[in-house]
């Protein structure tokens, strides 16, 4: 890795922080790559370090490339279930997972404060080969830049995700139509949480953990249960989309695939999973778990004739062990979000409105 | 969710739906107020209308502290924020409420301003410690409910001889607002708005009992029944309330007898005496300025009264022309009734302060409420 690179003295992961020339494109940034960032990512095998790009390898016969970006702000860097570093691996990963695609390569793009610790950096950097390594996606390519003290807050983390979308499949929120079924993956609002009970304002004592994992293993164990409904070539039958709900929640999730498909949606409140600590954290500050982020959820959209099979499928995962049937696709001009409570009247479920939590993936 | 899903259980729900549906005599009308936002949030939340008969009717009232706050007061809280530089704490959704040139609290941060939300006063006088340095000024705003934790900690400010805290005290009194309701023309006279009874509120009145709306029952005829915050709370309380209009009672009745007694909280009101005084009057929106109907920082803590130590003038701000916020606050009117509703005026970009709070009438009809419209 350091060979042919004489470093002075290896960079000092106990009490050495970042400074403005590891930023700079000189020796100091060669060495942070070299040391810190190459080790962490090792795993690779098909493609060659050193240049400006990555040659990536031909996709097989009749896929296409699926590409998706997600940039990382996360406040803290560190929460129970994950970090910034696993995060911004599951975020990407998810994004790609989501479109029916196959994860293969990131890249990833770090923006550094100075003064930020070199051994957290070096945590960070090692949860998120951990956590690349576990999706089974290689980083490729990357960026280092650094800023003032005081213009970053630690580590901004953006990464691109490339993969393969295998011939024939289709899945997108334009694609729900009236009377499919609606699929939640598990228990919503435990992210969100989780980050929330380390913020300094609030810091409650808790046992929530974030949910941030990787779902394409989920997606693909769906998708072979059940395939797309391009790939059945039968309107009647199929998966017709999936999506993550991560910001704004379940509740700006489905408002966007209502307003995508130009459909209405009937929820089930008593069929949604939230778990009961995660409801009491949202009780105690008068949040709805509907908006709180979710970092290791889907919702999947799929024909009714194909419910039962592609309930089967999520809850023989251990992602989707507690998977539901929340509710279904309607048909409604103005494109609602309805859900009946468990109370036993109906009610709205509107987009999210303002920022329930800044900073929170 | 223990001591909460009791609460907001589906099947008690139909129970009292069924005893409501029988009770209300069906060529009567029934139109009740439920005087706090956080009645109106749980009605609208839970759907609790669609388990009433056409009958009965619910009326939103003024109790939301965020949209009775005017935009003279936040007005001043920005001058705080943005001309004195001072660190400004307040509750989260006052930091959205539309005020002067285009100004919240939340886009007076983004311009610069240092604005923190808190969820507690204490958390403000945390923050004055932390940074001596700074001037923090906590900005007070809310029912009885809120009142004295801000008594607390000004009397704390005072103990530490802490001088780099105050308060900007607008706290409001709720027995004020009803009395004013039930003295505005509309329901004295004109009769447009019919109000047969109250859904007292919850947590204002674990504070001050239930003793101060008996004058109400009895002066102006009009039956109260205080009530919790859960959506089976308020279906029993109107239950109670039917009863009560059938049998010709106006009683003050409590259902939320496991948080409220008739005196209320005693050390809780001695706090609040020791550190306010009653203010000669004060401008609310939507009821215009109503005398003694909040209060002011004592003399003794003149020290720690932002109004005093910056000497901030007050200055009233008419609402935009076509805002409604004032009727709907009154129950004169429905929020669909505001021709801004949903058109300009949405939770995104509220232009009144109704549509800023989710307790406020207008956000909780936009949010929850408006697949009825289409029903209607």
């Amino acid at each position: 890795m350091s060979r042919g690179r004489p470093y002075v003295r290896p960079l000092d992961l106990k009490r050495g922080c970042v400074d403005l020339s590891h930023g700079a494109g000189g020796r100091a940034m060669q060495q942070l790559i070299d040391e810190l960032f190459v080790p962490a990512f090792a795993g690779g095998t098909a493609v060659a370090r050193g240049d400006d790009g990555a040659v990536l390898p031909e996709l097989a016969y009749g896929e296409r490339a699926v590409i998706a970006t997600d940039s990382h702000v996360v406040s803290p860097l560190f929460f129970p279930g994950g970090d910034i570093g696993s995060l911004s691996v599951h975020g990407t990963v998810n994004d790609l997972a989501m479109m029916g695609a196959r994860p293969l390569y990131l890249s990833a793009g770090f923006v550094l404060e100075e003064g930020f610790g070199l051994g957290e950096l070096a945590r960070i950097v090692a949860s998120m080969g951990r956590a690349a390594r576990a999706a089974g996606v290689q980083i490729v390519t990357g960026d280092t830049k650094v800023v003032e003290q005081g213009k970053g807050d630690g580590v901004f983390i953006t990464t691109t995700g490339f993969g393969a979308l295998p011939a024939g499949r289709a899945l997108s929120g334009a694609h729900a139509r009236p009377g499919d079924r609606i699929l939640l993956s598990g228990s919503i609002g435990d992210h969100g949480m989780a980050i929330m009970s380390l913020r300094e304002s609030l810091a409650f004592e808790t046992e929530i953990v974030s949910d941030s994992a990787a779902l394409h293993d989920l997606v693909a164990a769906l998708l072979a249960a059940v395939p797309s409904s391009s790939e059945l070539a039968d309107p009647a039958r199929g998966l017709r989309l999936l999506r993550d709900p991560t910001r704004g929640g379940l509740a700006s999730t489905l408002n966007e695939i209502a307003l995508q498909s130009g459909v209405g949606i009937e929820l089930d409140e008593t069929a949604i999973p939230v778990r009961p600590q995660v409801a009491a954290a949202c009780e105690f500050l008068g949040l709805d778990p509907l908006y709180v982020a979710n970092e290791g959820k889907l919702v999947a959209v799929c024909a009714a004739a194909d419910t039962d099979r592609a309930l089967a499928a999520l809850r023989a995962h251990p992602l989707g062990a507690d998977a539901a049937i929340i509710g279904e696709i309607t048909d409604d001009p103005q494109h609602f979000v309805q859900m009946r409570t468990g109370f036993g009247g109906r009610r709205n479920v509107d987009w999210l409105s303002g920022e329930q939590l800044p900073r929170i993936c | 969710m223990k001591f909460v899903d009791e609460f907001r259980d589906g099947r008690l729900a139909q129970t009292i739906a069924r005893a409501i549906a029988a009770e209300a005599t069906p060529d009567r009308r029934y139109a009740f107020m439920e005087f706090c936002g956080g009645h109106t949030h749980a009605i609208s939340r839970y759907g609790v209308a669609d388990l009433l008969p056409p009958q009965v009717r619910m009326i939103h009232g003024p109790g939301c502290p965020v949209c009775v706050l005017p935009i003279g007061r936040i007005d001043q809280a920005i001058h705080l924020a943005l001309q004195r530089g001072v660190i400004l704490c307040t509750y989260g959704d006052t930091l959205r409420v539309p005020a002067s040139d285009g100004l919240s609290l939340l886009k007076a941060k983004a311009r610069g301003a240092d604005i923190r939300m808190v969820y507690s006063a204490a958390d403000a006088l945390a923050l004055a410690q932390a940074e001596p340095q700074r001037e923090v000024v906590f900005f007070a705003i809310g029912f009885e409910t809120t009142t004295p934790p801000t008594a607390l900690v000004l009397q704390q400010a005072r103990r530490l001889d802490l001088r780099n805290f105050s308060v900007l005290c607008c706290h409001v009194l709720t027995p004020s607002a009803i009395g004013n309701i039930l003295e505005s023309p509309e329901v004295r006279e004109l009769g447009t708005v019919p109000i047969d009874g109250f859904v007292g509120p919850a947590h204002v009145s674990t504070v001050i009992g239930s003793r101060p709306y008996e004058h109400f029952a009895e002066e102006y005829r009009k039956p109260v029944v205080i009530a919790g915050f859960e959506p089976l709370d308020v279906m029993q309380a109107i239950l109670m309330l039917v009863r009560q209009v059938n049998d010709g009672r106006c009683e003050v009745e409590n259902e939320f007898s496991r948080a409220v007694c008739r005196d209320g909280n005693l050390k809780a009101q001695q706090r609040v005496s020791e550190v306010f005084e009653l203010r000669k009057s004060f401008e609310w929106r939507g009821l215009g300025v109503v005398p003694y109907s909040a209060l002011r920082i004592r003399e003794a803590y003149a020290e720690w009264d932002a109004e005093r130590r910056y000497v901030l003038d007050y200055r009233g701000v008419p609402d935009h022309k076509a805002c409604e916020c004032g009727a709907i606050l009154r129950g004169v009117k429905k929020p669909t009734d505001c021709k801004l509703f949903a058109t300009v005026c949405t939770p995104e970009n509220p232009m009144g302060s109704c549509m800023v709070s989710s307790e406020g009438g207008c956000a909780a009809h936009y949010t929850y409420g408006r697949h009825r419209e289409r029903a209607a």
